[in-house]
């Protein structure tokens, strides 16, 4: 018999979700996918604020907020991070991996824990990285254009910047929470999109009652993070963001619950 | 020494009882062929000792113990559930060193199981292009990656070529032969008479027999033996007389059950009558099977 550790630990699964993320081309490409389209956005939204600018009312132009208008990005972002987050767990369910991985780490509580802790540390950190990326780059493109930008220090800008970060790093937790439930890429991606797209767009459809829900919803109140300029319906953006992050914890615990309770 | 323990094993899904009080023991340093049609259970039965389903009743134990209470299950137990189970964009290499790191194994390990598979040469290849024979040995690279004393495979040969079934057996054996105990599930009878010492045969997720190899072949018939001559209605007779059963074979062949071919052959010299053809006939192992578990299969198709 080889020499090995006597008691699986947690780093071991660590380590291993970590070498199962970073040893598939998707990963990199979504990554990768991730920038492109997440900068792409930044500049043309930046790009047409010139105009925009020209033209604005001077009502409009004591709201300009750059810092919002080269993070508007995240609207897309949100999506592609949530596709990372999906496939690190519907991917070991479309190929019968799950399996695999469930004989070598049988205690299902701790793989799962392992691959929210290896997914959000990702996340976390190519959320914070692309945010910083298009805030620099957004401010630099309307520098270029004579627009009035803003620097990382001014008020609130770095608040907008990390909160964005943490914004997408919770989305693709909640993607990871979505994936667990529903197994299927398909259906999670579906749902993501129903959550962060659809539920926003028919907003004005939901029983009053449903819409105080709306605060705390992605691409909604939680949004507000993003602005520098203060939105009245939104005067505590953190708080709102707060309260994403516990209906992302609640679909997370669900997750945990489904699980260890289903057979795979 | 027993490795696996299933005691009154029942699984349901719904309505429907997949496994139904199921007992038997697989030991060391043998290959348990596990029998049955398809749909009887057995890979149901393999996902509970692996604690992938949970059973409605009964209990599972490796040696002595749950399998999710294994510390380092890798090294207690390697499974081959499905061959298919790798994500096709990952390098082979990649894949085993995940599961070598998930239970603390040393790294070299993955070197050793590509070595014994014969995969070196694939290591960095991406699974998703390998043939079917390529990922069976892939998958028994991942169980054999922690040196475990147990082995499971489910249908380890299905959609082999014979060259890959031959490998399979061969290595079945061989990890048998060092101590391990290895279950290995089929619907192929003469698969396992050729790989297992040792039969559990279920039909409809409840257990037809557990008994030795050897024993399940003698029980199963003595065998017959193909007699052609050119007259075959009088050597009838005489044959019938010494106490053996006749039946008429193919072109007008005796089908000779209840005398050896040495003593058919006496007989014929006895009485001066010439034979063409003498051929013991060993028993057809399907037929054993089919005879055993004809009640229990799931849907039987009309014989036209």
């Amino acid at each position: 018999m080889s020499p090995h550790a006597s008691r699986v630990a947690f780093r071991h699964t660590l380590h291993a979700e970590w070498v199962k993320l970073r040893s598939l081309r998707s990963t990199w490409c979504t990554l990768a996918c991730l920038f492109a389209v997440g900068l792409g956005i930044t500049s043309l939204a930046t790009s047409s604020a010139g105009a925009e600018h020209e033209s604005a009312s001077a009502a409009e132009r004591a709201a300009w907020d750059p810092t919002n208008l080269s993070l508007t990005t995240y609207v897309v972002a949100q999506l592609i991070i949530g596709v990372l987050g999906i496939l690190v767990v519907t991917s070991e369910y479309a190929t019968g991996l799950v399996r695999t991985s469930l004989a070598a780490t049988p205690r299902r509580h701790r793989l799962l824990a392992a691959k929210v802790v290896v997914a959000t540390a990702v996340a976390l950190v190519v959320g914070q990285a692309l945010m910083f990326a298009a805030f620099l780059l957004g401010q630099s493109l309307l520098a270029a254009r004579d627009v009035p930008h803003a620097a990382l220090g001014d008020p609130g800008v770095l608040s907008a910047v990390a909160g964005g970060g943490l914004y997408l790093a919770a989305i693709a937790l909640l993607a990871i929470g979505l994936g667990t439930i529903m197994r299927a890429t398909a259906g999670a991606l579906a749902t993501l999109v129903g959550i962060v797209f659809l539920v926003p767009a028919l907003a004005g459809l939901f029983p009053s009652w449903l819409r105080g829900l709306l605060d705390f919803w992605p691409t909604r109140g939680a949004a507000a993070v993003f602005a520098t300029v203060p939105d009245p319906a939104y005067p505590h953006p953190w708080l709102n963001l707060g309260g994403m992050c516990l209906g992302v914890v609640a679909v997370l615990a669900a997750a945990f619950v489904v699980f260890r309770r289903r057979d795979v | 020494m027993t490795m696996i323990d299933v005691t009154g094993l029942t699984k349901r899904y719904g309505p429907d009882t997949v496994v139904d009080d199921l007992s038997f023991t697989v030991e060391a340093g043998q290959v348990t062929g596990f029998l049955g049609p398809n749909g009887a259970g057995k890979s149901t039965t393999m996902k509970v000792i692996l604690g992938l389903a949970a059973p409605t009743r009964g209990s599972v134990t490796i040696d002595g113990r749950r399998y999710r209470d294994l510390p380092v299950p890798l090294t207690e137990v390697g499974a081959l559930l499905d061959a298919g189970a790798v994500h096709g964009g990952r390098k082979a290499y990649d894949h085993l060193l995940a599961l070598a790191v998930a239970n603390g194994l040393p790294r070299r390990r993955v070197g050793e199981v590509l070595a014994r598979t014969g995969l070196e040469g694939v290591a960095g290849k991406r699974a998703g292009g390998f043939s079917l024979g390529m990922r069976q040995r892939l998958g028994i690279a991942a169980a054999l990656l922690g040196d475990p004393r147990v082995l499971i495979f489910d249908e380890p040969v299905n959609g082999l070529d014979p060259e890959g079934i031959r490998w399979i057996r061969d290595f079945m054996r061989s990890l048998a032969r060092e101590g391990r105990a290895v279950l290995v599930s089929s619907h192929l009878m003469s698969e396992m008479a050729q790989t297992a010492d040792h039969l559990v045969v279920i039909g409809r997720g409840r257990l037809i027999a557990d008994t030795s190899t050897s024993e399940f072949l003698r029980r199963s018939g003595e065998g017959t033996v193909l007699v052609r001559t050119s007259e075959p209605a009088g050597f009838a007779l005489r044959l019938t007389a010494s106490g053996a059963t006749v039946r008429e074979g193919t072109e007008s062949s005796l089908v000779v059950s209840g005398l050896t071919g040495a003593e058919i052959g006496e007989l014929a010299a006895y009485h001066g009558i010439v034979l063409s053809e003498l051929t013991p006939q060993r028993p057809s192992l399907e037929d054993a099977f089919m005879e055993l578990t004809k009640d229990s299969v799931e849907y039987q198709g009309v014989t036209a």
